[in-house]
Order: C-alpha cells, then sequence, then structure tokens
C-alpha cells in the first residue's frame, strides 16, 4: 500500500492527461440512473490515490468501479446495497463520508462539542461583562 | 565554491541566533541585551541572504556538484523555473522558511514596536525559532551537500510546479506562515515581560495583518493554481495539504477580530495570546505535515518521514513551551471587561467561536484519519461529504451575522437600528436568491447560496453609506468592509462554479464539434510543437457563439522527457464572468481526440474575492502603520 500511493499519485495525476475518462463510453442512457452513478461517484474514493475521488480519478481501478457502480445500478441495486458491496471489498477507506462508528463519534461530534465548549464560554464571558457594565453604570 | 559559501553562511547565521536568543531572552532585558540583540538579529539576517543567495546562484548556474540542484534542476530549464526551482524541493524550501523569518525579525528590529522590553524579548523567541530552523536545516536537510563525481545533468523538476501560480504560491504561504511567527513571538514576549495590556498586541498587529494577507493570496493563488493545472475544473479539495494552509488562517482570521477588542478595550485578553499561540501552532502543525510525509498527496513532492521527527520536536517545544507560559502566565492577567450582550464585544466572541470552531472541524477532518490510523490501524477517508456536513454549516452561521458586527456599537449596540441599516441588504438577498431559482437547474440549496452571498455583499455596501453619511468613513472601516464583501464574492463563485457549471465530454475527429453552455467549439486538429524543455501536442479550437466566431483555444498536453511526465495545459477563456474551460485529453487514434469543455459561470468571482480579502487587509496594514505614526508623533517633538 506504502507503494502504491505514490506510484498511483505519478500514474494517476502526472502520467495520464488531466482528463478522467469517465464520461465516454461509461455514461448510462438512462438519466436518472447517471445521476446516481454520478452522487455516488463523488462520496467514494479511489482506493488507489490519494484524496482523489472515484469522479474525479484517472486511474484504471476508478474507471473499473465507475463502470461495476453502473452495472449495479442497471441491476437494479440500491445506492446502499452498492456501498455496502464495495465497503466489503475494500473497507471504510473507500467512503469519503465515514460511517458513524464508536470509532468516528469523535470526528463527528468534535465540531458540536467544539461549538458547544466555545458557546458556554462565550456565554459566560458575555454575562460576566454584562454583570460589570450594569456594576458601572451608576457612576 | 558557492555551496561552501552557503555553508559557512548558515553557521553563521546559526551562531548569531544564538546571540539573538541568548541577549533577547536574558534576565532584565536591558537596553544593553536589546542593541546586542538587534545587532546579532541584523548580522543573522545578512547571512541568511547570502546562504539563499548561494543557493540561487547553484541553481542558476546549474551547479550539480550541490545535490541539491543535481535533483531538482537541469540545463535546459527556463531560468525562471530555475530561480523558483530553489523552494520547489524539501532542502530549498526550508531555507526559504528561514528567509522569510529573516525578513520579519528585520522588521521586529526596524519596528521596534512596543517598547525596549517587549521588541527585545520577541527577538529572543524569533532567534529560538530561527536557531531551531537552522539547526534543523544543518543536521536533517542540508542544501548545499556535494556530490561527488558530480553528474553531468541534473533530474529536472516536477513539470507540475514549471507554472507561474505555483512559482509564487509557496513564497506566499510561507510569508503567511512564518508572518504569524512573529506574532507568537510578540505574544510570548507579553508573557514573558508581563507586559500583557494591549500594547503588544497593537505592536504585533502589522505582522498579522501582513501575514493574514499573505496567507489569504497564498491560498487563492493555490486555489488557482489547482483550477487552471488539475484539469478538472476544481477549485478546493478539501486535500490535507490544502487543510493545512485554511487551519492557520481560519484561527489567524479569528485572532484578527479578537485583537480588535482587545486593543480598543482590553477585552478578551488572555483569549487573543491564545490566539496567538494557536495561530502559529497551526502554521508548524502545517509545515510538519506537508514536509513529513505523513500524507501523500497532490501536493507531496517533497517528503521525508526522518526529518518529519525532526519538525515534529520542535513543533512540541515551540507549542509546548508557550502554552506552559501561557498557563503560567495567563491567570495572572486581570480581565475585567463590560459590554453588554448586544454589542461589538460579543459579536466579535461570536465569530471567534465560529471560527475556531470552524478550525477544529478542519482539523478533525484532516488529523483524524491519521491517528485512528495510528492508534487502531482502522483506515477511514474523509472527503468533501464531511466537510459540507459540518464546515459548511459553521460557515454559513458565520456568514448570516457576519454583517451585523460592523454595525453594532462598541460596549452597546442596538439590535433595530442596524437591522433598520441592513434591511435594504436582506431584500436585496431575497431578491437575487428568488432570480436565482427561476434560473435553469437551479436547486434550493443554490439559491440560498446566492441570497447569502448578496447579503454579506449588500451590507458592507450598506456600511460604508451609512458611514459616509455620518462622515465617519476611515481607513480601517472600509478596509473591514472590502474584506467582509470579498467573502461574499467569492461565496457567489463557488455557488456558480457548483451549481451552474455546464460540461461536455467528446471524442472528437478534425472537424467535429460540440456545444457546452451556449458556446460552439469546433475542433481543428492537433499540431506538435516544442518549447525549452518540453515537447507539446497543441490543439486548435474554433469557438463561436451564435454563429460569430469569438477565440480560438489553444489547450495543450505537454510531455516532459527529462522528467518523463506529461502535463495538461487548459485553455481558459474568461469574460470575468464566466469561464469556458477547455481541456485536451489523450489520443484516441487517426487524429482523433478527447476534449473536455466546461462552463464555469461566475467562476473568476472566487478568486476576485480572494483578492479583495487580501487588498481589505492591505488596506488595513497601511491603517495600523500610519496609526503608529501618529501615536509616535508627540514623543518625537520632545
Amino acid at each position: 500500500m506504502k507503494l502504491a500511493l505514490p506510484l498511483c499519485f505519478a500514474a494517476g495525476v502526472l502520467l495520464a492527461p488531466s482528463v478522467r475518462a469517465s464520461a465516454d463510453a461509461e455514461k448510462l442512457s438512462n438519466p436518472r440512473l447517471e445521476a446516481r452513478a454520478v452522487a455516488l461517484q463523488k462520496e467514494l474514493r479511489c482506493v488507489v490515490c490519494q484524496g482523489q475521488s472515484l469522479d474525479e480519478s484517472n486511474a484504471p481501478l476508478a474507471g473499473d468501479l465507475r463502470r461495476l457502480i453502473r452495472t449495479l445500478l442497471e441491476k437494479g441495486d440500491s445506492d446502499g446495497q452498492i456501498e455496502s458491496y464495495l465497503v466489503a471489498r475494500y473497507g471504510d477507506f473507500i467512503l469519503l463520508r465515514p460511517p458513524l462508528e464508536p470509532e468516528t463519534y469523535l470526528l463527528w461530534f468534535g465540531p458540536l462539542i467544539a461549538m458547544s465548549i466555545g458557546s458556554v464560554a462565550a456565554g459566560a464571558a458575555i454575562l460576566r461583562a454584562r454583570r460589570n457594565a450594569r456594576a458601572e453604570m451608576p457612576k | 565554491m558557492t555551496g561552501e559559501i552557503g555553508q559557512l553562511a548558515l553557521c553563521l547565521a546559526l551562531a548569531l541566533a544564538l546571540v539573538q536568543a541568548g541577549a533577547g531572552l536574558a534576565p532584565g532585558q536591558s537596553a544593553l541585551a536589546l542593541r546586542i540583540s538587534s545587532h546579532a538579529a541584523l548580522g543573522f539576517a545578512v547571512f541568511v541572504c547570502l546562504a539563499f543567495g548561494a543557493l540561487v546562484t547553484g541553481f542558476v548556474e546549474s551547479d550539480f556538484s550541490i545535490l541539491d540542484v543535481a535533483q531538482n534542476s537541469h540545463t535546459l530549464k527556463p531560468l525562471f523555473y530555475k530561480v523558483t526551482g530553489v523552494w520547489g524541493n524539501h532542502e530549498g524550501s526550508m531555507l526559504l522558511w528561514v528567509l522569510v523569518l529573516a525578513i520579519y525579525v528585520v522588521c521586529t528590529v526596524l519596528g521596534r514596536r512596543g517598547g525596549a522590553r517587549l521588541t527585545c524579548a520577541a527577538l529572543g523567541v524569533q532567534g529560538l525559532l530561527a536557531v531551531a530552523f537552522l539547526l534543523y536545516i544543518l543536521l536533517a536537510s542540508n542544501p548545499f551537500l556535494r556530490i561527488d563525481p558530480a553528474p553531468i545533468e541534473g533530474a529536472g523538476l516536477n513539470p507540475l510546479l514549471q507554472d507561474p501560480g505555483l512559482s509564487f504560491h509557496p513564497p506566499m504561504l510561507y510569508l503567511g506562515y512564518v508572518g504569524l511567527s512573529a506574532t507568537f513571538a510578540y505574544a510570548a514576549a507579553a508573557l514573558l515581560t508581563g507586559e500583557a495590556d494591549a500594547r503588544w498586541s497593537r505592536a504585533a498587529r502589522p505582522f498579522l495583518l501582513a501575514a493574514w494577507c499573505a496567507l489569504t493570496l497564498g491560498i487563492t493563488l493555490g486555489s488557482w493554481w489547482a483550477y487552471y493545472v488539475l484539469g478538472w475544473g476544481g477549485f478546493w479539495f478539501w486535500d490535507p495539504v490544502e487543510n493545512a494552509s485554511l487551519m492557520p488562517w481560519l484561527v489567524a482570521t479569528a485572532l484578527l477580530h479578537s485583537s480588535l477588542a482587545t486593543e480598543r478595550t482590553g477585552a478578551f485578553r488572555s483569549w487573543t495570546l491564545l490566539l496567538s499561540i494557536g495561530a502559529f501552532s497551526l502554521s508548524l502543525i502545517g509545515t510538519f505535515l506537508v514536509r513529513s510525509g505523513v500524507l501523500t498527496s497532490v501536493h507531496a513532492f517533497a517528503n521525508d518521514p526522518e526529518r518529519g521527527k525532526f519538525i515534529l520536536c520542535i513543533l512540541l517545544a515551540a507549542i509546548g513551551g508557550a502554552l506552559g507560559l501561557f498557563a503560567w502566565r495567563a491567570p495572572k492577567l486581570e480581565t475585567g471587561s463590560a459590554f453588554e450582550p448586544i454589542s461589538r464585544e460579543s459579536a466579535l466572541l461570536l465569530n471567534n467561536v465560529l471560527l475556531t470552531a470552524a478550525a477544529v472541524t478542519v482539523f478533525l477532518g484532516t488529523l483524524y484519519p491519521l491517528f485512528l490510523d495510528a492508534a487502531t490501524g482502522t483506515r477511514i477517508s474523509v472527503g468533501p461529504p464531511y466537510f459540507a456536513l459540518t464546515f459548511a454549516p459553521l460557515f454559513v452561521a458565520l456568514l448570516v451575522l457576519m454583517p451585523f458586527g460592523p454595525r453594532l456599537a462598541w460596549r452597546r449596540g442596538e439590535l433595530a437600528s442596524a437591522l433598520r441599516t441592513l434591511a435594504p441588504g436582506l431584500g436585496a438577498a431575497v431578491l437575487a436568491g428568488g432570480i436565482a431559482l427561476t434560473l435553469e437547474t437551479s436547486r434550493a440549496v443554490a439559491a440560498a447560496a446566492v441570497a447569502l452571498a448578496v447579503w454579506v455583499i449588500a451590507a458592507s455596501v450598506l456600511d460604508l453609506r451609512v458611514r459616509s453619511k455620518a462622515r465617519s468613513l476611515s481607513l480601517r472601516s472600509c478596509a473591514s468592509a472590502l474584506a467582509h464583501a470579498g467573502l461574499g464574492v467569492t461565496l457567489l463563485g463557488i455557488a456558480g462554479t457548483s451549481w451552474w457549471k455546464s460540461e461536455a465530454l467528446e471524442v472528437l475527429a478534425p472537424g467535429q464539434s460540440l456545444e457546452v453552455g451556449g458556446y460552439h467549439l469546433r475542433f481543428d486538429g492537433v499540431a506538435p510543437g516544442r518549447g525549452p524543455n518540453y515537447r507539446t501536442s497543441r490543439a486548435s479550437i474554433e469557438v463561436s457563439r451564435n454563429g460569430t466566431a469569438v477565440a480560438t483555444l489553444a489547450p495543450e498536453l505537454r510531455l516532459y522527457p527529462v522528467e518523463g511526465k506529461a502535463v495538461s495545459k487548459t485553455a481558459i477563456r474568461t469574460t470575468g464572468i464566466a469561464d469556458l474551460y477547455v481541456a485536451l485529453g489523450d489520443d484516441r487514434g487517426q487524429g482523433r481526440w478527447l476534449i473536455r469543455a466546461y462552463v464555469n459561470p461566475l467562476a473568476p468571482f472566487i478568486w476576485f474575492g480572494g483578492a479583495a480579502m487580501a487588498l481589505g487587509g492591505l488596506a488595513s496594514l497601511v491603517g495600523s502603520l500610519r496609526l503608529r505614526v501618529r501615536a509616535l508623533a508627540p514623543a518625537a517633538a520632545e
């Protein structure tokens, strides 16, 4: 894996022309299915590149997965079924939106916690400042 | 010879930085200590410039006996990229870091802001940072190492970096990152000397503004580069390296606002100190992330895990030391600010809560996968969908509330009068949102984004109008209105490209054409060509609109034989309102090529907005320097 990353980085970003080849010959004729396919491939990452979604990647594997998604969609699978199929093969790593599990509670609730702590602290500071302001008033 | 001169200069710079740190931090901070520290600092700067000059000379002369030059340059490379190649690699970029530090050190010496004791201690802290980074360069990433025998030819520079946009992106970012070190040094100096009233913050403000402008420009440049180089029209990827520059920006923005209150009324004193430490800590974390190789991403062109450990040590020492100092000294700072819940102070506090929470979000999204991998071996990915769910709501709240800030008075504001002033803005926003809803392919979220952007821009205009009527228009309020409006302009650009983009992707033979967003593109074939250090396939595409020819675009596919890499050069025709964006894909045989075309409405606004923000910061910087001259005037008359 360690080696695969830079290699793909080189192959995917530098060697390949920076235009992804997804749409030609991959597009589904049914526009509703195609829209679902595009939405799905924006939520999934190219597992051999760094920081690119299936939607953007030029790697051959990403092309295979885009075709796989379309095959499964035409078979009538739901978005959830396709995602769990891919997760079973590649692990949670393939999801750009990490699943909500005990391991990711801090990731998902962290912003909320930060916001809560900040709000409480700011609220306390504002109340204190108001007390001070009221105390100065009579002067 | 240049290598030896550079090496010697670095060693002398290290010695002088030690003197600067020692004298600056000596107990008492006497006038003598300040003189010694200042002179050592100037000497340090001279030798760092000399070392940097030596490395530039090595690159320009293609002196391949220097390992760094041999690995990253080539005789055929154009002179411009020979020079910018100096910081296109790890060793050179670390030397650039120290060069920028030297620039800020000289500004500290010449400005002598905040009085002798504060300046002296700040120079001491900057000296410590200089020592740490010079040691790092000399011990772990020396750009002057020799290679024997010297190769005949160099290995060349990653072609992605042979681009004007990316040539200035790293220096800009470093001006930002390292500029925050000056704010950090002043904050630490305030804690060390106990002079933690508003003075240190006023002294550090020009540094903070300079750093913020540079960071804003650097991020804008980077995003623009990604847009036109990577070839799929995206401008922000939530890539860890992008996030590494966004985090210090968010905290520096929070700091800009909290220090306004500290300078004006003395409020939030310890919080402002903490933010100063936080902003620079995140710059160091950014440097660590990019330079250590813990991430492998589009940007990780120079990484090495061993060196990462060294930077990690610097990072822990700087952050730990500063936080320890803060924990020790900050409780002694008296806080007794007085203001009503509806006031400028409260608005700034809310701004800080939101910006800090946004920074925490980016921090979690960037580093959580690394921590989780290290702790449990579980590998997860955090991508755009995560940030859309967490970061976006925080920023929306920030933008909804932002217009109220400048309209509330210090200590006690009036919400009703603010609302009256801003009411036309609300009307404009609703109108714009409504118009956006009627457009093709529109969605509620897109219309809401447009309404929000118009709200922010209109509010800035209204703020200026009220101020000019009341004859209270100052440079500072113009600067703030411009920066705030810039954010709205950027949002407008993001909304346009995200929701109203049209795209076409087709394989065309010469003479065939495609339609995209009202444009008619005729492909006239591909011709080979040569550049100084590359071969190219250049397409010729006739663009017409409603039957009239408007332009000929020439997207290219460049092959750099030395580096063995191909890079696509997109062709962009911009009207200033929308971009027609064409990229050449691969050769499909028999003269047929894959062509990708987009029309990105409002795309240029993304970068106009960034430029407006930076310009606002610059105006504010001029204002803060002028303030100092005025404050000094009576002293000079004495």
